[in-house]
């Protein structure tokens, strides 16, 4: 006699932004909600400033190579959001009006940011994002700001999710943070959820999915060993009337490539468009006589002016003047100053003026002795949503190589010509304002070794109104199988040309109604109207306005 | 005396594999001689390199995912080494490895063509010269704290600073704390792109 299968009201797939969000909700209104998170479960005392490969600087990321384009992303209960440096801008306006590949407007028609502001504030009021002021800046930061000042140019302190008094700016930020001073889904979201019953399963990777007699999903998944992912330790099943698929950009898509022999035919845009948000990374090398010089600043007697790399928290500035809507698509970016830790990518900077090679040998030695005078700027440009999705690997999202963080995986991107303008202008404004009268030595990152590079994947199985070059429709529901909704970056069109974690959760946020009213249909016995998971309620109070035509059977 | 110690018992290990890697990782981050004499290390730049650095022990560690592998790539590396040097007319001296032969300028290039794009190999370079580098910049295979306290040539170089007493990083100044540039015109009241 076989055990009776698992049921469940909602199961959620992934616990970042996309999952956790749906989680509390579903939850709070009453809903059963199990949470399968292919990653480990750890508490901020876990949080280590350790770059050992074990340590949880590799134990909470994912980090796979694919044919032309890396992806490094979260993988631990809390998702990127553990990970992130807690970056929190809303997308500009020109966004949602971009047309990208396909030459007619990418977002669905019910999306602007007008339609997108009131979700933008319930989630500022969920995270406790502010608007972070210069003494919040780091060093590296405050160079950015000088130096782009005196180019004649602006900069702005970025809205953060994090918790000033708590922070000791240790830099150690993407190893999770150790003080709760960032605001990730571990500290609201999620113990929300749990003290409204969701259950949360740590180390359970989802690999496909078929479908029950009754017209639900029945959810199959592997357990993870829990220091060395490449091994197993037995797998099960879970029924659910509803799936929410939150895996990140990178394993969505996978989990649905591999669902469509049980599930039938995917969208054709799943695994489809996927946009690195066009993301590339520039090191610039100061030359501290210049930076004391040039721009002024000092860190007090007897330290070098700079030399602060790996002093502070993350991006805190960025240079938003390029950000303007009247220019022309494939032209508009931003510039942010940001923090790269070690051993993740200080392989790819490359030395400038070099007479050898230049990511390795004798004169990227040299620069790596400067290291502590690296200013890393971040650009976030307009590509082309070029990015697709191969035959899915046997297990996960990629071939896991190392016991953690490191994967091999079927992602295939070849940059267009639209994507190389936006970096090669992006690279030029970067070495213009840095490079001015000496300040420092630019280098891009090189492509040449792992493809592009993306801290923030999207688009793999995006929204939209054309049902063709969507996966979504503009509900978060994937076309042609009710009752699975993605609420993950992989729902987000197209780059955002800032950091995405907002715009993400804001988009989780507005598909929440449309998933409970799902609910209710198969029977699910769920409301919507929570508040904030701290409680307040001003947030809620925006909304609900806006659905009172959509959701009458609202309680 | 420990570093002469060190320098017999790397000596008296050395199979032809680990001079081969080691010859590989010094190329990726060159460093000084541990000895007079050292082949694997081409002595190319001051200062410990990724060998150094720990790279052989990175790289004979498990976690990697490449451990397994190393003897074939060091077999490669050699044929590559071979046949680089019939093609630019080089003697190889037959007591070391060919890789191990070359001079540091012909390591270098053959490291070049290996991790070219287009190379049909070039994957296992990449991944072979990830964790070299590794070993020098982030010394994965210690405790951050304890590298930082035995003088990791990798972390040291690089500046990088020690702890507080329980192991944690601190930054009591972390900024300039003044405005530094003039917002931009278009910035919502709570800090976004309007």
């Amino acid at each position: 006699m076989s055990a009776a299968i698992e049921r469940t009201d909602v199961l959620v797939i992934g616990s970042g932004f996309g999952g956790a969000i749906a989680a509390y909700h579903l939850a709070a209104g009453g809903a059963k909600v199990t949470v399968l998170e292919r990653g480990p479960w750890l508490e901020s005392k876990d949080f280590e400033h350790d770059y050992k490969l074990g340590s949880s600087y590799t134990r909470i990321f994912d980090f796979v190579v694919g044919d032309g384009m890396s992806v490094l992303g979260g993988n631990c209960v809390g998702g990127g959001s553990v990970v992130y440096f807690a970056a929190m801008p809303r997308a500009p306006r020109f966004v949602f009006d971009r047309r990208g590949s396909i030459g007619r407007r990418m977002w669905p028609g019910s999306i602007s940011r007008d339609t997108l502001d009131p979700w933008y504030d319930r989630v500022e009021e969920s995270l406790s994002v502010s608007r972070q002021g210069w003494s919040d800046a780091s060093y590296a930061g405050g160079l950015w700001a000088a130096a782009c000042h005196r180019a004649g140019r602006t900069a702005n302190p970025l809205a953060a999710a994090i918790d000033n008094a708590k922070c000791v700016n240790c830099n150690f930020m993407m190893a999770g943070c150790r003080f709760e001073a960032k605001q990730s889904l571990t500290a609201n979201y999620l113990p929300a959820a749990v003290a409204h019953g969701a259950e949360i399963r740590p180390l359970h990777e989802v690999q496909y999915l078929t479908r029950t007699a009754e017209g639900g999903y029945r959810v199959h998944y592997t357990i993870v060993h829990d220091e060395d992912y490449r091994l197993q330790n037995g797998s099960g099943v879970i029924e659910a009337k509803i799936v929410v698929m939150a895996a990140g950009a990178g394993a969505t898509p996978v989990i649905l490539q591999r669902s469509e022999a049980h599930l039938g035919r995917m969208p054709h845009a799943v695994g489809r468009y996927f946009s690195g948000n066009g993301e590339r990374l520039n090191t610039a090398v100061l030359n501290e006589d210049k930076v004391a010089e040039l721009l002024g600043l000092s860190r007090g007697e007897g330290l070098p002016p700079y030399g602060a790399n790996a002093i502070g928290k993350g991006p805190t500035v960025a240079s938003w003047d390029r950000l303007d809507g009247s220019l022309p698509e494939y032209s508009r970016y931003s510039l942010e100053q940001l923090y790269f830790p070690p051993g993740l990518g200080t392989i790819l900077a490359q030395a400038p003026d070099a007479t050898g090679p230049t990511w390795f040998g004798r004169e990227k030695k040299e620069i790596l002795r400067n290291w502590k005078s690296w200013l890393t700027i971040f650009s976030m440009t307009e590509d082309d949503n070029e990015g697709v999705f191969g035959p899915p690997p046997a297990t996960g999202n990629a071939h896991r190589i190392s016991q953690q963080m490191l994967g091999r995986g079927n992602l295939t991107y070849r940059p267009t010509e639209n994507t190389w303008r936006g970096w090669r202008q992006s690279d030029a404004d970067v070495k213009e304002i840095l490079e001015k009268d000496g300040l420092a030595k630019v280098m891009p990152w090189t492509n040449d070794l792992v493809g592009a590079y993306t801290v923030h994947p999207l688009a793999s199985c995006r929204m939209g109104d054309d049902p063709h070059t969507s996966a979504l429709d503009d509900r978060n529901e994937l076309r042609g199988h009710p009752g699975i909704f993605v609420t993950d970056g992989s729902a987000v069109p197209c780059a955002l040309t800032v950091n995405p974690a907002m715009t993400i959760a804001a988009i989780a946020e507005r598909a929440i109604p449309g998933i409970v009213a799902s609910a209710r249909l198969r029977g699910v016995a769920v409301t919507y109207g929570a508040p904030a998971p701290n409680g307040r309620t001003g947030g809620r109070k925006g909304v609900l306005p806006l659905l009172r035509r959509e959701q009458p059977a609202r309680a | 005396m420990q570093r002469e110690e060190a320098a017999a018992r790397t000596r008296d290990a050395a199979d032809d594999a680990s001079l081969t890697l080691e010859a590989y990782a010094d190329t990726i981050v060159p460093g000084e001689k541990r000895w007079p004499g050292d082949r694997a290390v081409a002595g190319a730049a001051p200062g410990g390199g990724a060998v150094a650095a720990g790279a052989l022990e990175l790289l004979r560690w498990d976690a990697t995912g490449i451990s397994d592998g190393l003897d074939d790539l060091a077999r490669r590396v050699n044929e590559h080494a071979r046949a680089y040097a019939e093609e630019v007319g080089l003697e190889l001296d037959p007591e070391v490895p060919p890789f191990v032969a070359l001079e540091f300028e012909d390591r270098t290039e053959l490291v070049a063509r290996l991790t070219r794009p287009g190379h049909p190999e070039k994957e296992f370079w990449v991944l072979l010269s990830l964790f070299c580098t590794m070993a020098f910049d982030s010394a994965a295979h210690l405790h951050t704290a304890d590298a930082l306290r035995d003088g990791h040539p990798g972390l040291a170089a690089m500046g990088i600073t020690r702890p507080d007493a329980d192991g944690l990083w601190r930054f009591q100044n972390f900024g300039y704390g003044r405005e530094l540039a003039r917002l931009h015109p278009s910035t919502t009241p709570s800090g976004s792109p309007a």
